[in-house]
């Protein structure tokens, strides 16, 4: 992807993450959320990942974040004053997250990557994933659907009204 | 006008969860929290992605997808004890469901 | 050396107490009445068994003896030591005492103890009790002979305080207990000694290793020496010499038959069997014996000084026999083991017969033990007036009874023996008339003067049952014509025989003024002239009451020892156990809680502080990858 397309979505996706963060309605933190997942879509899309892509576009997007309207709506949640932390706690916590954020830069400096290799045609798309899926990959593969399994069931159980 | 070096996709995979973070930190309304959680879980799969493509491999693509699996199944459970959290104690807010303390 | 033949004939000897004492333990309450017959006739039994051994052993060539291993019991290194009995000379008379004197006892206690309903575990005790001496007499190595010894010790414990109902007869069981085990340690560090230093328990074995026990030393001392003193202080214990004789008079507060069997026949005499069996030991260390010779001299003397001032008829024959105790180890102690066995037997004979004639005259009076209540009975109750004075006729040392046998022989060899101590020699004719007096006091307090009785009991006055007058008579007999056996003789056979010359006419007219004197000294005190015993005692003034107060020696012991002990024991009870040590324990416990108190603020319950604490983790982690 070039430079400048580059710069733009991150420009974007770093205001949308800031939104999630920062906004005090929950509403709009779950739109910043949609928006943020949207720009990372488009960042696989120029990484040659396009059926991660596409998926990060209908689970996460399209299920996750929805699933989360439904309870926010369900639960009718208030715009709350005062919503963030004792001062102290933000403090630390800004300074936690700076300092973590400024250790990544320094070791991705530190560490210099080789040039991406070139890939053959194909690459990212639904066959190739697939191929390593049934594959390699298999054994994770069954265990996440019985985690899948467990997840409805567990969801269910948990959020019964006590009859 | 060149190709976007891989390490910058780092980069902001960094700065994303640096985000990610502070908001986990410093919210109150344990929605919000876990939405931070969620974008945490993204800085993530960006790194993946982007060092699959630097090496030409696709199994960092792989982990991705068994990423947003398991990140459904989390916000199922997750949501439905939040549901019954707020049944049971009419908030949401982080600092009055403290109960498991000394 | 002696020549051992195996046997299986001895251990009968025991078994028939022992199954007398598991009858009576687990049905002698189901089968009421079944105790009064199967204690004595058990007894019988044994005493019988004993009699077929004696014969066995008497048919076996000199220098014989039997012995019965019933079964190894420790075999550790080069010490072993059986389950095993030993039947020669010695342990013959001391059998044949035990299971016989036994038996009368036994007899007699069926009338004493008819109307206690405890009958079946007076019975008991006693069956375990000649059980116990029979193990003592008969084993073969002083390890099984502790066990005896310790066995007996118990029994005297439960006997003396049969009527625990009373806390006095409970105090007095605790104190024949305490006493005995100060001793029992002496006798415990000497046995160790002797294992160190001989590698083996067994009479036969020590003999063999009297060479190598002759030369051994222990810190500068000769180990023959030091084994034979601590022995001596065990023995102090269990016969009741100085300085451990205190339980004796106290024991008094169990029944009569307990005091006639226990205290005066047989456990008593366990230390004296216990030095003449040992002799070897002491012959390697004479001056063990003189320290003997002086202990028992001077109890002696001054066991029969306080029996001339005691009221209680069981208390002055309790003094009394610490006193002839003590005329028994001047005997070993001169050098004559024959000659204080010889007196350990007649002594059996008429302690027994002393006692249980008190028993008797108690059984008359209701209960009665004051002398100064009694008086004016001899025709009231004459079989055991009769047989009382037989008794003391006895002990006072009247030819020819068997007393003046076996007592002057001893003070005889105080001056002639092998061991001479002529000063002890002349303690012992005071002592000797001290003991006519007192005796002679006895007898005519409680039988002859005026009735002092009171009404009560001189209403239901009455002789006692036969089932208790026959064994007296038996007893007086025995007391009476007991002189003519050769127990010397027979004794010597296995410590050695011992050359004395004759006693002199002088001694003999001495021994015998000396008795005559006591006993008309105290005619005149208590028939012709009763005014005089009371002015004499108020001339004396203190010196009469602290003769009378024993000295106040238990007082002393109650200072210098018991109090101190005590304290030790409250400082450690309190002071080290509840507050150091419960101190530290709590205190940890309390330290922990503390600290823990502190850090449980930790959890605040606040996921974010949580997940703030794992950020922390997190960045020092990296910091360390990127660094290192």
């Amino acid at each position: 992807m070039s430079v400048p397309l580059f710069l733009l979505l991150a420009v974007f996706t770093v205001a949308s993450a800031l939104v999630i963060v920062i906004h005090r309605n929950p509403i709009y933190s779950a739109l910043g959320l949609v928006s943020t997942l949207f720009l990372l879509a488009l960042l696989f899309i120029g990484l040659e990942a396009h059926m991660v892509a596409v998926l990060q576009i209908i689970v996460y997007a399209g299920a996750i974040v929805v699933l989360f309207l439904f309870v926010i709506m369900l639960l009718n949640l208030q715009v709350e004053e005062r919503e963030m932390v004792s001062r102290p706690l933000i403090g630390a916590a800004v300074v936690g997250g700076l300092g973590l954020g400024v250790l990544v830069l320094v070791g991705i400096a530190l560490t210099p990557l080789a040039p991406p290799v070139p890939v053959q045609p194909g690459y990212g798309g639904t066959l190739t994933l697939a191929e390593r899926l049934f594959t390699t990959y298999l054994l994770p593969f069954e265990l996440t659907s019985l985690l899948l399994l467990v997840a409805i069931v567990g969801a269910v159980v948990v959020g019964k009204r006590k009859a | 006008m060149g190709v976007t070096p891989i390490s910058w996709y780092l980069a902001l995979s960094g700065m994303l969860f640096a985000i990610g973070t502070i908001g986990v930190l410093t919210r109150r309304n344990l929605i919000v929290i876990f939405m931070a959680i969620e974008l945490l879980l993204n800085a993530v799969n960006l790194s993946f992605v982007a060092l699959a493509r630097s090496l030409g491999s696709m199994d960092g693509q792989v982990i991705v997808f068994f990423v947003m699996a398991v990140a459904a199944a989390e916000a199922a459970v997750g949501l439905a004890i939040m549901l019954q959290l707020y049944r049971l104690r009419e908030t949401l807010n982080a600092d009055e469901v403290t109960t498991l303390r000394w | 050396m002696v020549t051992v033949t195996a046997t299986d004939a001895l251990r009968w000897i025991v078994l028939f107490p022992a199954l007398g004492f598991l009858w009576n333990l687990f049905l002698g309450r189901r089968f009421p009445g079944s105790a009064k017959l199967v204690g004595p006739g058990v007894l019988l039994a044994a005493f019988i068994a004993a009699v077929l051994a004696v014969l066995q052993l008497h048919a076996l060539p000199a220098q014989s003896a039997l012995r019965d291993v019933v079964f190894p019991w420790i075999d550790v290194g080069t010490l072993r030591a059986n389950v095993a009995f030993w039947l020669d000379p010695l342990s013959a008379v001391m059998v044949l005492v035990v299971t016989g004197v036994g038996f009368l006892i036994h007899v007699y206690s069926i009338g004493y103890m008819h109307d206690d309903p405890d009958v079946a575990r007076f019975f008991t005790y006693l069956n375990l009790f000649v059980t116990a001496m029979l193990v003592l007499v008969l084993a073969d190595n002083l390890l099984l002979l502790f066990m005896g010894w310790e066995g007996v010790g118990l029994c005297s414990y439960l006997l003396v305080g049969f009527w625990w109902t009373k806390e006095e007869n409970a105090t007095a069981g605790k104190k024949a207990m305490l006493a005995n085990r100060v001793g029992d340690a002496c006798f415990l560090v000497g046995l160790f000694l002797l294992i160190q230093y001989a590698q083996t328990l067994d009479f036969a074995g020590l003999e063999r290793q009297a060479d190598v026990l002759r030369v051994a030393t222990i810190g500068g001392w000769s180990v023959p020496l030091v084994v034979c003193l601590l022995l001596l202080l065990g023995a102090t214990g269990k016969s009741a010499q100085i300085p451990l004789y205190v339980w004796l008079p106290d024991a008094m507060a169990g029944p009569t038959p307990v005091s006639a069997l226990i205290h005066a026949a047989t456990m008593v005499t366990a230390g004296v069997y216990l030095t003449c069996r040992l002799h070897v030991l002491y012959a390697l260390a004479p001056e063990a014996l003189t320290a003997i010779a002086v202990v028992g001299a001077v109890t002696a003397f001054y066991a029969a000084t306080i029996a001339v001032a005691q009221m209680d008829i069981k208390k002055v024959l309790a003094y009394s026999t610490i006193s002839q105790l003590g005329y028994m180890f001047l005997g070993v102690g001169v050098g004559l083991p024959g000659a204080a066995v010889f007196h350990l037997v007649t002594h059996a004979f008429f302690k027994g017969l002393l006692f249980l004639c008190a028993g008797s005259v108690m059984h008359a009076l209701s209960g009665e033990q004051d002398m100064r209540r009694m008086g004016g009975l001899w025709r009231r109750i004459p079989i055991t007036s009769a047989t009382m004075a037989v008794g003391t006729l006895a002990i006072a040392g009247v030819p020819p009874f068997s007393g003046f046998f076996s007592k002057d022989e001893i003070i005889w060899g105080a001056f002639a023996g092998p061991h001479p101590h002529p000063v002890l020699g002349v303690v012992g004719y005071a002592a000797a008339a001290l003991t006519a007096f007192y005796m002679g006091r006895l007898m005519c307090l409680t039988f002859f003067g005026t009735s002092r009785v009171d009404a009560h009991a001189e209403h239901h006055l009455h002789e006692s049952p036969p089932v208790m007058t026959i064994p007296l008579v038996v007893l007086a007999v025995l007391a009476a014509v007991g002189g003519v056996l050769p127990v010397p003789h027979v004794v010597e056979q296995v410590t050695g025989h011992v050359r004395m010359d004759e006693a002199t006419l002088a001694a003999k007219a001495v021994a015998i003024a000396d008795t005559l004197g006591g006993l008309g000294l105290a005619w005149v005190f208590y028939v012709l002239r009763p005014e005089l015993p009371g002015n004499v005692a108020t001339a004396l003034g203190g010196f009469y009451r602290l003769v009378r107060d024993k000295y106040r020696i238990d007082e002393l012991y109650d200072r210098v020892i018991y109090r101190p002990v005590l304290a030790m024991a409250d400082a450690a009870a309190w002071v080290i156990d509840r507050g150091f040590i419960d101190g530290i324990v709590n205190g940890v416990g309390a330290f922990v809680v503390s600290t823990s108190g502190a850090w449980r603020r930790i959890q605040t319950g606040n996921v974010q502080h949580y997940a703030l604490s794992f950020l922390v983790g997190a960045l020092v982690l990296v910091t360390y990858y990127l660094v290192g």
